[in-house]
C-alpha cells in the first residue's frame, strides 16, 4: 500500500493531490447526518464525554482526568517549541483553564479532543512565544443547534483513529519531520540543519508523508 | 456568504504551516480570511489540525507538571474566563478575521490614495510580512506596485483579470516577483482585495521556502 513512491513528484502541486484524494470530507460542514454505521456504538468516543461533563456539570473529576492526560503533553509540546520549563508549566495551566471555559464551544463532530487541545496550545504558543495575534476563520458552524448528531461524532472518531494509524505507520524519518514541523518555529531550513538532511529531501519526505496519509484516509 | 465558485485555492504548504503556527501574522490573516469563504480549504486545514492533535498526543516523553499544578489551574479557572470579544455585525465584504484588523466593516477602512484612483490600507501585523487592502476602481488597472518576493492577492469584492486568469471573490492569486502581470478590475464593480507580501525591507526567509514547491522556483 505504501510503495508507490515514484508516483509522487516534488513538482506536482500538493493542492491537486488533495483534490484527487480528499482525506477530510467537507460535507459535514453542512451538518449532514451520516447513516449506516450500525456497529458504531462500540467505537470509543475518547475524551468527548469528559468535555461534555465539564460543560454540563463543571465536573472536576472529569477535568482532573483530562488534565492528567493532556497537561504533561502540552508542557512537553511547548518545551520542544523553545519554551523553558517554567513558562511551559504556566502556559499548560492556562491552556487547560481555557479548555474548561470553552468547553461549550467544543464540537465533537468537527474535531477530536486532542485536535482541539492542540489548537488551543498552538495559539497559546503563538501568543506567548511569538508575541503575535492569531487570526482565526469566521465561525460558521457553532449554531444554536442542539446536541450534535451522535453518528457524526462517531464518524469523526473513526476518521481520527484512521489518521493516527496512518501516522504511526509512516516510516520513522517521515514521521519525525512532520512532528518537527508541528513543534513550532522550525522552518524547513532549520530542520535541515538539525537533521543533517538536505532541504530537497525534507520537502519530498513531508510531501510523501502527506500523500501516504491521504491514501490511508481514502 | 459561501461562494461556490472559488477556483484558486491555498496550497498545502500554506495550510500546513498555518496549522503548525509557523507563518508570519500577515499570512495567517490571509489563510484565516480565505478559510472563512472556502469550505474546501477549511476541511483541508482541519485535517492538518488533526495531524497536530496526534503529534501532541502521541509524544513519547510527556513532561510532568508541578505538584500543585492542578490546584493552581483550578484557581485560574475560578478567576473566570476572559471576556469574549464582542461579535461584530456581519459585513458583506470583510469576513470576521479582517473586520478584527480593520476595526469594523468595509465602510471603516481608512483608505490612502496611491494613484490612478487606486487606494490602499495597511493592516497592523508583525513586520515580517505586510497585509493591506487594495481598492481598484471598476475597469481600472492596478499600477505596477512593484512587489518584492511573494505576493498573495485575494478578491473580496468585484473581480479582476490578468494574464494568468480571472479572479473573483475568494480566489487567491499567488505571484512571485518574476510574474509580470497587470490586474484589471472588472467593469461591473469596484474591486477590493487583500494583498499579503513579505515585507520588501525585511526579507523573510520562511515564506519563499514554503511556497517554493508551489511556485516551482
Ligand atoms: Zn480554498
Amino acid at each position: 500500500m505504501f510503495t508507490e513512491i515514484d508516483t509522487v513528484t516534488l513538482d506536482e502541486p500538493a493542492a491537486e493531490l488533495v483534490a484527487r484524494l480528499p482525506w477530510r470530507a467537507k460535507k459535514r460542514i453542512k451538518d449532514k447526518p451520516v447513516s449506516g454505521t450500525k456497529n458504531s456504538c462500540d467505537t470509543k468516543t475518547e475524551w468527548v464525554d469528559h468535555v461534555r461533563r465539564i460543560r454540563d456539570a463543571q465536573d472536576q473529576t472529569a477535568f482532573a482526568e483530562l488534565f492528567q492526560h493532556f497537561a504533561p503533553r502540552i508542557k512537553a509540546f511547548l518545551m520542544k517549541s523553545g519554551s523553558d520549563a517554567t513558562m511551559a508549566e504556566e502556559c499548560a495551566q492556562e491552556v487547560m483553564a481555557t479548555l474548561w471555559h470553552k468547553a461549550h464551544l467544543f464540537d465533537p463532530t468537527r474535531a477530536a479532543v486532542a485536535t482541539w487541545v492542540f489548537t488551543i496550545a498552538r495559539n497559546k504558543r503563538i501568543d506567548v512565544l511569538r508575541k503575535q495575534r492569531r487570526p482565526e476563520p469566521e465561525d460558521l458552524w457553532w449554531g444554536p443547534e442542539a446536541e450534535p448528531e451522535q453518528d457524526n461524532v462517531i464518524v469523526l472518531q473513526q476518521e481520527t483513529a484512521q489518521l493516527r494509524t496512518a501516522l504511526s505507520a509512516l516510516p520513522e524519518a517521515q514521521r519525525e519531520l512532520i512532528e518537527k514541523a508541528y513543534f513550532g518555529d522550525l522552518s524547513h531550513r532549520e530542520i535541515a540543519s538539525q537533521t543533517g538532511l538536505p532541504l530537497g529531501t525534507i520537502k519530498s519526505r513531508i510531501r510523501l508523508a502527506l500523500d501516504r496519509l491521504r491514501h490511508a484516509m481514502n | 456568504m459561501m461562494s461556490k465558485t472559488i477556483k484558486h485555492h491555498l496550497t498545502d504548504d500554506l495550510l500546513m504551516a498555518y496549522a503548525a503556527g509557523s507563518l508570519p501574522e500577515a499570512f495567517d490573516l490571509m489563510v484565516a480570511t480565505h478559510l472563512s469563504l472556502c469550505d474546501d480549504c477549511r476541511a483541508r486545514a482541519e485535517s492538518f489540525d488533526a495531524v497536530g492533535g496526534h503529534v501532541l498526543e502521541d509524544q513519547n516523553q510527556p513532561v510532568g507538571m508541578n505538584e500543585d499544578s492542578l490546584a493552581a489551574t483550578m484557581a485560574l479557572i475560578a478567576q473566570g474566563a476572559s471576556t469574549p470579544k464582542p461579535a461584530r455585525p456581519g459585513c458583506p465584504v470583510l469576513p470576521s478575521p479582517l473586520q478584527d484588523y480593520v476595526g469594523g466593516g468595509v465602510e471603516d477602512i481608512r483608505w490612502k490614495p496611491i494613484g490612478m484612483g487606486v487606494k490602499q490600507a495597511i493592516l497592523p501585523t508583525t513586520r515580517e510580512a505586510t497585509a493591506r487592502l487594495l481598492f481598484i476602481p471598476a475597469g481600472a488597472a492596478v499600477p505596477d506596485h512593484g512587489h518584492h518576493g511573494i505576493e498573495l492577492t485575494m478578491v473580496l469584492q468585484g473581480a479582476f483579470s490578468d494574464e494568468v486568469d480571472h479572479f473573483a471573490r475568494g480566489d487567491v492569486e499567488i505571484a512571485d516577483e518574476d510574474l509580470k502581470h497587470t490586474p484589471v478590475a472588472d467593469i461591473s464593480e469596484d474591486c477590493i482585495c487583500l494583498a499579503v507580501t513579505d515585507a520588501p525591507l525585511k526579507f523573510t526567509k520562511l515564506i519563499p521556502r514554503l511556497l517554493q514547491p508551489f511556485l516551482r522556483i
